[in-house]
């Protein structure tokens, strides 16, 4: 590093570099502003780049794949290096995935990574869509970039599905068998869509080559471009950040792009490589030449799709038999109704949440600072309900193996998901809100009484008390983070001359006043109210100061301006510090 | 480079912007113990929007802040400088880049291991290829984790410790500059003639409906109408049945494991796939007198009944068979029949019976079928009635 009065300036060749591009693109103040770029820091965050790179990941590896993989329905008959299927007669996709397992050096790892990276990446998706969830991270503005997630999460289900139906092995051939029993339920459609898939009968020729299409350009390309929005809008809104010491709605607290995250992140895509290669060199996944190649006749027990698939496989097997005869036509509700309505009301209901929740609160409000899941009791009890009836069916997809490992009869093991699916989501989320009022009120105790320290003071009379410490500025900023939730009149609210409040007027106004109470139910940091009466009297009472109100419940009007260092801009803080003190 | 040069991280705001802007990095070491945490209030909020301590640090120990005047001074960042590389001591510092220099010479030396292996271990034989396996990726694994491992400890002991704060405005445009863009837009609109000129307006949406539908008739060719082909199979009278796997034909009396269960393909199908998906059926022999209606007795030899070996509920083949209940199970979605009674269901989600293929015996006293299934195997479809 040279210097010229006392500026450090790069050496001459990057300099000449940067020249060379500037004179051609003016980057210098654009790119500096991206070096400058504040990331905030939390492992939860690193959630989402797991998933990215393990995309990257999936790129590279499949490309090799792609190198040797053949996509042809053609039967051969093998006569190569796995000597037990020698003679044997198979489709060329099957043999060709043999070889290059078996005759590609370093073929058997790189088809292990691509697939240890799809699960990965399902799995990431998941726990960034839950983190994501959990602490609010999907409101305004970045409610577009949730829908978008959505999509990316069914389209990842969809590739890992088309991708490990490749190999043409017993296990996947007899997933595609299922597919197809799934689009002959459609009503009317069904049969036309599964001999245009198909091309013909099950399995016919077509299929693999089709996939295969589908599963290298068609939805890589959509992801990728999706992906690429997702990381804009990302990064154009800024990320959001958790509460904290000088976190503010109108501040993003971290390190700067350059070198800081520029440099974690590279070590974090080696992370998540190396962790991938090391499960390929120890942990065998998808060893196709055990199953065999499919044929329609054969079937091993004890068959399950990958993890993210196993949900669906859940909700086929709880369901009842039910089917009608409509004049003459079949509606087969035991396979149209696992197959579409489960999945679809987690994702329907996943893609609507923002907006609902928006509805219900009335906080319109652009937000920028995450949520605590507890005090969100509500949507933290939706999302853990969730994840119990997601649970659940996944369980349930694996009955078999359960019935097998734990000697628990099999029929016992579906009556008792029969159930399950409904007690256990409900029952999780009234588990859940009440934690979460729970944990409400011990915050408040934390800020009103302190930590307890341990140490026992006797007072001059004889009694004993414990002393307690204030909590530290830094635990002190995420307690007071909370937002008390505002409150919509009650539903029939009247006021003094008693015409009910025009927000809760008709059928819609009941709903959106009664989701509100539920939704608002909330222990406040601060109040007159005492111990343990805290929950249910969040709404409309005199606690929790009427600037913070405001700033939740005002549409349109997120945040004042841009003027943000300015110690102006933790006057809600202080505020609450003054409520609190008064208190 | 050195910490100590570059402690002008210390000056206000306005000087490090004359100076650039440039990454200061200022030692820790004897610095005082921040403000942060147990100060004052007074001293909090001052350095509120300054600077932030990490969460959960210990009371009385240093700041791992450090004044970072990288950003605009002007938005509020800069202030008094704090420590920042580890403990400002150069042999540990020193120590520190050891360590990462070693990872990074591993990851080198691991993927030379790596090209090695792939050089000097072959494949082509089932324990040649699980060795080069475990070399390749073992190789590859060190290889990327000494890299990253590398990485964390330089960016975590060689790194200053920041943390800094960027303002963050209002997503939304500012009132002004959206009136603005609706001006231009009516503007555009009003100079294309796209509001004053139904005609062209019309016209224009009209004619994306048919060129949104051209495309999607090319897909009409992607397979053939299934006219009535799910409602037959190839079986046919006096088509013998083939022992699945051996393509032997069987005589009843060779079936001398009752009790077990057997599958049989349509003599001249056995290798296609497309036919066996519908055709293939199973063959249960029973004890006299164990099988009972629905299941159809004329279409039995000698006690032994065929039915379709696809699934009613979305086609797998079932293919267990418990002797002691005489169930047959699916194992895909756990769907049961029960086998002396006309495979029946008794449990799952598959809503129909397998269907019942009739038997009889040839000239020659093989088993073949007397004629194709009476209804449609496999899986509920709209048009199966």
């Amino acid at each position: 590093m040279s210097s010229q009065d006392g500026q450090a300036v790069p050496p001459k060749a990057l300099t000449g570099l940067g020249g060379f591009l500037d004179d051609r693109f003016r980057g210098a103040r654009g790119v500096r502003t991206f070096f400058k770029k504040i990331f905030p820091d939390h492992w939860t965050f690193l959630l989402g780049e797991i998933a990215l790179y393990s995309f990257i990941i999936l790129l590279l590896t499949g490309t090799f794949l792609a190198l040797f993989f053949k996509p042809s329905m053609t039967d051969v008959i093998y006569h190569g290096t796995y000597t037990r299927l020698d003679g044997v007669r198979m489709s060329e996709a099957y043999a060709s995935t043999l070889n290059i397992s078996f005759d590609v050096r370093g073929g058997l790892l790189m088809r292990q990574i691509h697939h240890w990276a799809a699960d990965l990446f399902m799995a990431a998706i998941f726990a960034h869509m839950l983190r994501i969830f959990f602490t609010g991270a999907y409101r305004k503005p970045r409610d577009v970039n949730w829908l978008i997630g959505i999509v990316l999460l069914t389209l990842g289900m969809l590739e890992g599905l088309f991708g490990y139906s490749l190999p043409d092995d017993l296990l996947s051939g007899t997933g595609l068998r299922i597919l197809e029993g799934v689009i002959l339920g459609i009503p009317i459609v069904g049969t036309y869509l599964s001999f245009f898939l198909f091309g013909g009968q099950f399995p016919g020729n077509d299929i693999i080559p089709r996939l295969y299409v589908i599963h290298v350009l068609l939805i890589p390309g959509l992801i990728l471009g999706l992906i690429a929005a997702h990381l804009f809008i990302m990064f154009h809104q800024k990320h959001t950040q958790m509460p904290g010491k000088g976190r503010t709605e109108k501040n993003v607290v971290g390190a700067p792009m350059y070198p800081y995250f520029m440099a974690k992140t590279g070590a974090f895509f080696f992370f998540v490589f190396g962790v991938l290669a090391l499960l390929s060199t120890v942990a065998q996944i998808n060893p196709i030449w055990l199953y065999g190649p499919y044929n329609p006749v054969s079937i091993s027990a004890g068959s399950q799709p990958d993890f993210y698939m196993g949900f669906l496989e859940g909700t086929l097997r709880i369901s009842p038999s039910w089917t009608w005869d409509l004049a003459g036509h079949t509606v087969a509700w035991n396979v149209l109704f696992p197959a579409l309505v489960p999945l679809g009301l987690l994702l329907t209901g996943a893609a609507l949440w923002p907006f609902i929740e928006r509805w219900a609160t009335g906080d319109y409000a652009e937000h920028n600072v995450n949520d605590r899941p507890r005090n969100a009791p509500t949507r933290t009890a939706i999302g853990v309900a969730a994840v119990a009836f997601y649970s659940i069916m996944l369980l349930e997809g694996a009955n078999d193996l359960i019935a097998d490992h734990l000697d628990i009869p099999l029929y016992t093991i579906t009556w008792i998901a029969r159930f399950a699916v409904f007690l256990g989501p409900a029952l999780a989320y009234f588990l859940t809100k009440r934690i979460c009022l729970g944990l409400q009120r011990k915050d408040r105790d934390l800020l009103e009484h302190g930590l307890e320290t341990g140490i026992i003071r006797q007072m001059p009379d004889g009694e004993f008390v414990e002393i307690h410490r204030p909590v530290s500025e830094e635990k002190r900023a995420v307690l007071l983070s909370k937002k008390e939730p505002v409150a919509l009149p009650a539903p029939g609210a009247a006021d003094e001359n008693d015409i009910p409040a025009p927000a809760t007027r008709g059928l819609a106004g009941k709903l959106r006043a009664t989701a509100n109470r539920v939704i608002t139910e909330s222990v406040p940091l601060t109040g007159g109210n005492g111990h343990g009466n805290g929950h249910g009297n969040g709404h409309g009472g005199s606690h929790g100061d009427e600037a913070e109100r405001a700033a939740v419940g005002a549409p349109h009007s997120p945040v004042a301006d841009g003027d943000v260092a300015a110690p102006g801009t933790v006057a809600r803080d202080n505020g609450q510090q003054s409520g609190d003190a008064g208190s | 480079m050195s910490e100590n040069d570059q402690t002008s991280a210390d000056q206000p705001g306005e000087d490090e912007r004359a100076s650039g802007g440039a990454t200061e990095a200022a030692g820790r070491a004897g610095e005082p113990a921040g403000t942060a945490a147990a100060g004052s209030p007074g001293s909090a909020e001052e350095a509120e929007g300054q600077e932030h301590s990490r969460p959960h640090r210990v009371i009385g120990t240093p700041s791992p802040t450090a004044a970072r005047t990288l950003l605009d001074p002007a938005a509020g960042n800069g202030g008094p400088g704090q420590g920042a590389i580890e403990s400002g001591d150069p042999a540990r510092a020193k120590r520190a880049e050891r360590i990462v220099a070693f990872f990074f010479l591993l990851s080198a030396l691991a993927s030379i291991g790596f090209i090695a292996a792939y050089i000097g271990m072959p494949v082509h034989s089932m324990s040649r290829v699980f060795h080069s396996n475990l070399a390749l990726g073992s190789a590859m694994t060190v290889g990327f984790l000494s890299m990253a491992f590398g990485a964390v400890i330089w960016v975590r002991r060689l790194m200053p410790d920041v943390e800094m704060s960027e303002p963050r405005k209002p997503v939304a445009s500012t009132p002004e500059d959206r009136q603005a863009f609706q001006q231009t837009f009516m503007e555009g609109g009003e100079d294309s003639g796209f509001i004053k000129r139904p005609l062209v307006r019309r016209t224009l949406i009209a004619a994306t409906v048919p060129l949104a539908l051209a495309p999607v008739v090319l897909l009409r060719d992607m397979g053939p109408l299934p006219g009535t082909t799910l409602r037959h199979t190839v079986w046919r009278k006096g088509m013998r049945l083939l022992v699945f796997g051996s393509n032997r034909p069987m005589k009843p009396e060779e079936f001398d494991s009752p009790g077990g269960l057997i599958t049989m393909v349509p003599d001249g199908y056995q290798d296609n796939d497309d036919e066996l998906a519908k055709a293939a059926v199973i063959l249960i022999k029973f004890e006299p007198g164990q099988l009972q209606p629905p299941t159809v007795m004329d279409w039995t030899v000698q006690n032994i009944v065929a039915y379709s070996k696809i699934c009613t509920h979305v086609g797998c083949p079932v293919a267990l068979y418990e002797q002691t209940t005489h169930h047959i199970l699916c194992p895909c979605h756990q769907s049961t029949f029960n086998a002396p009674r006309g495979a029946t269901v008794i449990f799952g989600p598959a809503p129909r019976p397998l269907p019942q293929l009739p038997l009889t015996t040839d000239a020659e006293g093989y088993l073949v079928a007397a004629g194709d299934f009476t209804e449609p195997v496999g899986p509920s479809f709209w048009e199966r009635g």
